[in-house]
């Protein structure tokens, strides 16, 4: 089965904001691509899988699958939860080093980039690091 | 000092003429600002006079011989003399210049609790302060072995008053009261919190910055120990702030920075420290915007408390009505006594993603636990949204604000 890169994903979410002329649609998208991910089971909603927002609050696992990482992540507000669904398509599923490599160009490109700013506080900066760091983890763990 | 003429007559629009940041677009949209409990906007005379300050006075206070020197200290020093007006306090000397409300309440938390506060010792805060009302007293109560106590709220949002004579005791040292609460709006019974204080010989420490943006302050009248207020609240700018301690306290505590300004001798084997104000302001000050305080402070004198009681009582009004006619729109914080603060929630939608639609409306409100996340767990919320209004909003905001809400819920699909 052809694994689709992370680049590709990127592309296709560029593609599909794309078709967005207004503000309004496009957060009318990212509410419905948050009201329809699937929620985190609350045994996972726990302080070791936190990452702590002054505004919302965002819950991230993650495991491996053979050499790949994948993330499931949750937040408490539908916004937050809508970008959190695009970074879990783009970085999950993938090996370490793609991860860690992941230039994630979409975020300017479909013009989220001040819900992502370190200043935010929604969690997602912070989510993005920890994806980043538990890639580390993964790839380091298999070194040995 | 009241020396500024009051306005005759208020007209709002005459008076966002003043407010250069006001006037602009949002996202394409006009902007409605209904953040002023975090940060006021400035009137052009606070402006011109920070440009004024640093193009032809500059220089450093209490420190030089030479004329401009000379010039920045008593411009510096004039500041002192309004908020000593401001607050009828007795002395000028009471009147201590700090970065803001948290840098003054740090200042008595660390001095006072250093004399003052021991092992066994009691401080009393409430379950509404910000953050900068209890975490310098868990500071010093850990440091010292003191308890930090809590008074209750209500589901009004009011100060339980009965568990708060309680509380208080013969080891109460220092009761820590916020007057006007920046989530709730609600206006403390600081008055009568104060005399129960005191009949145990506890000081209390007013937190003022939600305080006089709206309404005078009395500090003899009220009878506080030490009042605490911001600057930039107050449309001064941001870096400012005000301790006012009564003589006998300041006296008898310790200093809190070490260094220029706050001396009178230095030797390496013993130094001496300055009198008040002075013992409490080390290093260079925000000079700058001291004077450009001044200013604020003349601009709210020049409009006169009782203008600007009269529209934030109408806007307090004409929005709470507006807001609880909206299905699904809950106020949290309905005591009996508020100041022009609204915290809401539209149905169960997370204030993140209402507040982020309004922004895009080009409406700027406050989400999130606005720095009292006792409170909010108190409440069993994450967070609310918040609209502050200041004299210089108007009701056809408010009508953009219900506007934008409809469509929050529309796009929530709880229209």
């Amino acid at each position: 089965m052809a694994h689709t890169s992370i680049l590709q994903i990127e592309e296709e979410i560029i593609e599909e904001f794309s078709m967005f002329d207004d503000w309004m649609d496009k957060y009318q998208y990212i509410i419905e691509l948050g009201q329809s991910l699937p929620p985190l089971a609350e045994e996972h909603k726990n302080e070791d899988n936190i990452v702590h927002g002054c505004q919302s609050r965002v819950w991230l696992t993650a495991d491996s699958v053979g050499n790949n990482v994948c993330f499931h992540a949750d937040s408490d507000a539908i916004i937050t939860k809508g970008l959190v669904s695009l970074l879990v398509r783009v970085l999950s599923n993938h090996e370490a080093d793609d991860i860690l490599n992941a230039p994630l160009n979409f975020i300017d490109e479909i013009g989220i980039r001040e819900h992502l700013s370190p200043t935010r506080s929604n969690g997602l900066n912070a989510m993005i690091k920890k994806m980043k760091i538990y890639a580390l983890a993964l790839k380091a763990k298999n070194k040995r | 000092m009241k020396d500024t003429p009051i306005i005759k007559s208020f007209d709002v629009h005459k008076i966002r003429a003043d407010f250069p940041t006001l006037h602009q677009q949002i996202h394409g949209k006009p902007l409605v600002y209904f953040d002023n409990a975090a940060t006021s906007q400035k009137p052009k005379v606070v402006i011109e006079k920070l440009q004024e300050y640093y193009q032809e006075t500059n220089s450093n206070v209490h420190r030089g011989i030479h004329f401009l020197s000379q010039k920045a200290t008593d411009e510096y020093e004039i500041t002192r003399h309004k908020v000593q007006a401001l607050l009828n306090a007795k002395h000028l000397h009471e009147v201590i210049y700090t970065s803001g409300t948290t840098a003054g309440i740090n200042l008595v938390a660390h001095s006072f609790g250093q004399k003052f506060v021991g092992e066994g010792d009691e401080i009393i805060v409430s379950e509404m302060e910000h953050h900068s009302n209890i975490v310098p007293w868990q500071l010093i109560c850990e440091l010292k072995g003191a308890t930090l106590k809590v008074i209750p709220v209500n589901e009004a949002g009011e100060l339980d008053m009965e568990a708060y004579k309680h509380l208080l005791s013969d080891r109460t040292k220092l009761v820590g009261i916020v007057h006007t609460s920046n989530s709730l709006g609600t206006i403390n019974p600081v008055k009568e919190i104060i005399q129960l204080a005191h009949q145990y010989g506890a000081a209390v420490l007013v937190d003022g910055a939600q305080a006089l943006p709206h309404a005078p302050v009395d500090v003899q009248e009220l009878d506080c120990d030490f009042f605490v207020f911001s600057g930039h609240k107050i449309f001064g700018p941001t870096g400012t702030g005000i301790l006012y301690g009564k003589e006998k306290w300041l006296n008898a505590m310790p200093p809190y920075m070490g260094g220029g300004d706050m001396i009178k001798v230095v030797r390496f084997d013993k130094t001496t420290y300055s009198d008040l104000p002075h013992k409490f302001e080390a290093g260079t000050p925000n000079i700058a915007g001291i004077v450009g305080l001044a200013a604020g402070i003349d601009y709210v004198n020049s409009i006169g408390y009782d203008h600007i009681g009269q529209q934030e009582a109408k806007l307090l009004a004409y929005g709470t009505q507006a807001l609880e006619s909206i299905p699904g729109v809950r106020i949290i914080g309905t005591a009996k006594h508020k100041t022009s603060v609204i915290s809401f929630l539209i149905d169960d939608i997370h204030p993140y993603d209402a507040g982020t639609i309004l922004d895009r409306l080009g409406i700027a409100i406050r989400t999130g636990h606005h720095c009292t996340q006792p409170l909010m767990a108190k409440f069993g919320l994450p967070g609310t949204m918040r609209a502050s209004f200041a004299f210089y909003n108007t009701t056809e905001e408010i009508d953009q604000l219900v506007a934008g809400i409809y469509r929050v819920k529309k796009m929530f699909g709880k229209a």
